[in-house]
């Protein structure tokens, strides 16, 4: 019984979802499909609640366990309720709450919180040098083909790049690049991951409408 | 009689899809109404078809007894081998389900590997932390843990925290994954799902704190990240094929042989479609395979 329903449930969505898409979106089947699709955020916010647990249970007992780094503990809980009980509040009772212009919510989102998510994407730019340098190392023919391959396309992908290039007029070495290696090699590969990628999602959807995978609930 | 009927439940099923397709149709031209069937989706009903009869039928073939050749993935068998050194040198796995959210097909994927992933560390008694992005992922995966620690006997030493929300925001979250990598050193990094920017922050921290690493994804535009990066990557399909493989029932490895076959039949279109074209004849096939 406890795999038997989940499993029912699994395969009546999916079929109205799938048979949904043959048909138009406003017959009764097509409005099937959009509302199982609003249950989900439905569903999808009440759990919401779940995260705000799991994640002040788990600081709260390392604070209370005095585990190493539980002032960070105490910082992380401040800020989750600092920013989540304000924009819960009316509005109509102050501007600070809700999460208007202006808002406590407004003023941590755009001057802490935005600062900190940008900051965090910028050191992107170090990593990608560490792991270029790793991957570019011509340790190997097909190592240092890959290595002179980048070498070009990042050449071609920056301006000063793209005039160096521009230096050899006899052969027109952008429209190469952009022909052969990303046009060509490069597509060709990319389309063969996604189409192979495209198969095995619905190979696995189809699984799971038909109840032969169950791995996605511990089954199996 | 159990092979009779399952063929006679798919049978069924078949009959109640094209019952549906029929009769809505009808009672919509019988009520005056255009038709409501999309006649310009026929293409993509005709693959769905195809697809769906084909792994249908290597999955009866499977469970009959055919033998089904399957190619070896070393990432998915160096699972079980990074698990061990973890066991041995006394520290963590972590496993990131990717940052998208249950009703994206990959992190469905990455919470099935997580459960094989779970039994392997139940066996050996091995920590095993799971930081996540979405709450129905934190249901999902502390359900998929649980179940595991109960197969294995391990119930005992099942933590609930063991699958733990973190944060919501992209970066928050990476920001959490990379500080436990580098205070807890886990000895084995495993990344099942979908990824974004954030694939090698995660990957290159998980290679500065010395952690053996396997990635699996779908997105072609994260997967050099993860090549340049990890010990051994997933690619693609490999991804959804990792359960299937992972847990060696001929019934779900029939799903991957059906897979492998309608990939023939793509490739063959291709080159099908390449010679007309070049050959000016083209626009007809092409017009077959127009996404609507």
């Amino acid at each position: 019984m406890k795999t038997t329903v989940p499993v029912l449930v699994a395969f009546l969505s999916g079929l109205i979802l799938v048979v949904s898409f043959f048909f138009d979106d406003k017959n009764w089947l097509g409005l099937l499909g959009q509302e199982l699709k609003i249950w989900l955020t439905i569903v999808a916010g009440f759990t919401l609640l779940l995260g705000v647990v799991s994640i002040t249970r788990v600081n709260w007992s390392a604070v209370q366990r005095k585990k190493e780094g539980w002032k960070f503990k105490i910082l992380t809980l401040i800020a989750i309720f600092a920013m989540a009980i304000p924009s819960v509040l009316s509005p109509d009772w102050s501007i600070r709450f809700g999460r208007n212009e202006g808002s406590i919510y407004d003023w941590l989102f755009q001057y802490l919180m935005s600062p900190m998510m940008a900051t965090m994407f910028a050191t992107l730019a170090f990593y990608i040098a560490s792991a270029a340098y790793r991957a570019f190392r011509a340790r190997s023919a097909e190592a240092t083909l890959l290595l002179v391959t980048a070498t070009l396309i990042m050449l071609w992908r920056v301006p000063m790049g793209e005039w160096f290039l521009n230096l050899f007029p006899w052969i027109d070495i952008p429209y190469l690049l952009n022909t052969y290696i990303m046009g060509g090699i490069n597509m060709a590969v990319q389309r063969g991951i996604i189409i192979g990628a495209a198969l095995g999602a619905a190979s696995m959807s189809l699984r799971i409408i038909l109840g032969i995978e169950r791995t996605y609930m511990g089954k199996g | 009689m159990k092979s009779n009927s399952s063929q006679l439940k798919y049978t069924v099923l078949y009959v109640i899809l094209y019952q549906i397709f029929i009769n809505v149709d009808i009672a919509f031209a019988q009520s005056g109404a255009n038709s409501v069937f999309r006649t310009d989706r026929i293409n993509a009903l005709v693959f769905v078809l195809i697809f769906s009869a084909s792994i249908l039928l290597y999955t009866k073939w499977a469970r009959q007894g055919k033998s089904l050749f399957l190619r070896k993935i070393p990432g998915l068998d160096a699972i079980e081998e990074a698990v061990g050194r973890a066991t041995e040198m006394g520290r963590p796995v972590l496993f990131v389900p990717g940052i998208a959210e249950l009703d994206e097909i990959e992190t469905i994927a990455g919470i099935s590997i997580l459960g094989r992933v779970a039994k392997i560390t139940a066996q050996y008694e091995t920590p095993l932390h799971v930081p996540v992005r979405y709450p129905l992922v934190l249901a999902a995966g502390q359900e998929v843990v649980e179940q595991a620690y109960l197969e294995m006997g391990k119930k005992d030493s099942y933590e609930k925290d063991t699958v733990q929300y973190v944060a919501g925001e992209q970066f928050a979250y990476t920001a959490t994954v990379n500080g436990y990598m580098m205070r807890e050193r886990p000895a084995t990094n495993i990344y099942m799902g979908a990824f974004f920017a954030e694939s090698l922050l995660l990957a290159e921290t998980g290679n500065a704190a010395g952690s053996i690493q396997i990635a699996g994804t779908a997105r072609p535009e994260q997967l050099p990240f993860f090549i340049a990066a990890c010990d051994y990557t997933l690619m693609g399909e490999e991804l959804y094929a990792a359960s299937a493989y992972l847990s060696h029932e001929p019934i779900m490895l029939g799903g991957l042989k059906g897979q492998d076959f309608v990939k023939i039949l793509i490739g063959a279109c291709i080159i099908i479609g390449t010679i007309l074209v070049s050959l000016g004849y083209g626009e007809f096939f092409v017009n077959l395979f127009t996404a609507v």
